[in-house]
């Protein structure tokens, strides 16, 4: 399984991660190398089954739609990079 | 006062020997003269340590009691602290002062114990031997060449030089089993769902657990006692009678039946580290356990499996650092894209983009079947075996590690490599159940540890055999000669 520079940026774009051309190399062999080493799971004969996504096969517990929680946006907002009047700001979207 | 457990000082503190404020000023003492060797906090909470203190010295003299009351601790940087940095050792939060208090820190505050410090781990809990944190690697207090185990370097570290008597950690693959092998103390990952993980920050959900290090699994106990028990802000967290750790320290081990899986004796283990299991098999022999061989078959799939599972799971959980709501912000962002893309490319180290990466590719369209399903059937495998061992036996037992601590520098060259010092710890996460490691001996002056794996929700079976196995040897009493000051 070898992975081209294409490949890494294509993960680098859905990831949100910007590579360098030298971190874009050495990722390629590493990340090569990596799937290489998770690819013993093929072998496995797994026919029949059951994918385990908790490991008591519990289900998420649910709630009665009822208010517990106090407001704490300003608190929360305060520590935001950037924030004014209740929004958090980013650059300009929509032109 | 340093090299007492934490039983002692709580009986210190009873008896009016000393007060917390007086300890707490010992220990604060000891951290700033010893931190600058070992790197193992990232924050050293003077003011909030010592308000804590009188606060726990007020509340004893109303008449108040309790094991942790006045005793001072350290948390892994991982969990949040109300009004104190909570950095995860990761550039992307070294701003972040978290608003809440996790749940876990909410209740050994409640028990009045005292927060000294935050200690220092592998960035995002990503690491085997903490050297991937922003704030450099912790040293082993047994050799200060040595790497302490990672991801909860900083706390084994510190509980092995006698800095504090207990920490918090967490557990994913291994993170608090592997640092405490390492560093020579107790360390116990309990049940996935038995330690709340609300305001933990997340790295992979569904392994993620946190619980104590300390010197002894008594230690442990008092200290699970207090960290364990249903949640209502944890989706996760199971709802069980409150657990007691302590009323079955000493029960006997007569006719306890430990299981040795022939996979954890085999190719890789060190030749020294085998020797030293053995022994601390025969003790527990002596103390009336009955052994038996068994086999985990699917042993050599969990490091590949848990690599899958983890990676997707933290590619998920690390998308919410975007630069917008906390944590770190790129300078003079472009546009949106750009704040994103450069926020998270400065802000995370390379080890953490490396797993996003590959979480990332694992999860994307067409892959989905072959990787993340795949690992999840075979992390099925991986549990069964388990379920099947334990119609057998009571608890498994072998190495928590394959070696002793490794040096700095040493695996850090391949990634590979390095996963693989985790082989006999993750495949416990997998199946989401209990296991301890408890200090066993030395190999070249570098302790080894012992992994006892129990049932789920049979900690406290793990603690009584551990506890027993530490009246009878003083394997985790010893003192790290590089910080016997």
């Amino acid at each position: 399984m070898s992975l081209q520079k294409a490949d890494v940026e294509r993960i680098a774009h859905l990831a949100r991660l910007a590579l360098t051309e030298e971190e874009a190399a050495r990722y390629s062999g590493e990340l090569s190398n990596i799937l290489d080493f998770v690819r013993q799971m093929e072998g496995v004969d797994t026919e029949g089954v059951v994918p385990m996504a908790h490991p008591l096969d519990a289900t998420l517990r649910l709630r009665p739609d009822q208010v517990t929680e106090a407001d704490e946006r300003s608190l929360f907002q305060s520590i935001a990079p950037m924030a004014t009047e209740g929004l958090y700001l980013v650059p300009k979207v929509i032109e | 006062m340093y090299d007492k457990t934490l039983a002692e000082l709580s009986a210190g503190l009873h008896a009016g020997a000393f007060s917390s404020r007086e300890l707490t000023e010992e220990t604060l003492k000891r951290i700033h003269a010893l931190n600058g060797t070992l790197n193992a906090f990232i924050s050293i909470t003077d003011d909030v340590a010592l308000a804590e203190a009188d606060a726990a010295d007020a509340r004893r003299a109303a008449g108040e009691r309790g094991a942790l009351l006045g005793i001072p601790l350290a948390h892994k940087d991982i969990f949040c602290t109300k009004g104190v940095k909570t950095s995860c050792a990761s550039r992307m939060l070294d701003s972040f002062v978290a608003p809440y208090d996790a749940t876990v820190v909410a209740r050994l505050r409640q028990a009045g114990a005292v927060m000294v410090g935050k200690t220092n781990m592998d960035e995002f809990a990503m690491g085997s031997s903490n050297e991937t944190s922003f704030y450099g690697p912790v040293r082993n207090p047994w050799d200060l060449n040595a790497v302490p185990g990672g991801s909860s370097g900083g706390s084994a570290a510190a509980v092995a030089a006698r800095l504090v008597t207990v920490a918090t950690g967490t557990d994913t693959g291994g993170s608090i089993r592997q640092p405490a092998a390492l560093c020579g103390v107790t360390g116990i990952k309990p049940s996935y769902g038995q330690v709340s993980r609300y305001g933990m920050i997340a790295f992979a959900s569904s392994l993620d657990q946190g619980g104590p290090l300390a010197h002894s699994a008594e230690d442990c106990a008092i200290l699970l006692d207090a960290m364990a028990g249903f949640d209502p802000r944890d989706s996760t967290s199971l709802e069980r009678p409150a657990p007691d750790y302590l009323s079955t320290l000493n029960a006997p081990l007569a006719g306890v039946r430990i299981g040795l899986p022939v996979e954890y004796f085999g190719e890789g283990l060190d030749v020294q580290v085998d020797g030293v299991i053995q022994e601390a098999v025969r003790t527990l022999q002596r103390l009336g356990a009955v052994l038996k061989t068994i086999s985990l078959p699917n042993t050599p799939l969990a490091v590949p499996t848990y690599y899958v599972l983890a990676l997707a799971e933290a590619s998920s959980n690390l998308a919410r650092y975007d630069g917008v709501r906390y944590g770190y912000r790129c300078e003079q962002p472009r546009d949106l894209q750009d704040l994103y893309t450069r926020s998270r490319s400065e802000g995370f180290g390379a080890e953490v983009k490396r797993r996003i990466m590959i979480g990332t590719y694992t999860l994307s369209a067409g892959y989905y079947d072959a990787y993340y399903l795949k690992a999840q059937k075979v992390r099925r495998l991986i549990s069964n075996d388990f379920l099947r061992a334990f119609k057998e036996v009571d608890v498994i037992l072998g190495p928590t590690s394959p070696t002793v601590a490794f040096n700095l520098g040493e695996k850090t060259a391949d990634p590979v490599t390095m996963y693989l010092s985790d082989i006999y710890t993750i495949a416990v996460n997998l199946a989401g159940l209990p296991a301890i490691s408890v200090p066993a001996g030395f190999v070249g002056g570098r302790p080894v540890g012992m992994q006892m794996i129990g049932g789920y929700w049979r900690e406290a079976s793990l603690l009584n055999i551990a506890h027993r196995y530490q009246q009878e040897t003083d394997w985790h009493t010893q003192m790290p000669t590089a910080v016997d000051r």
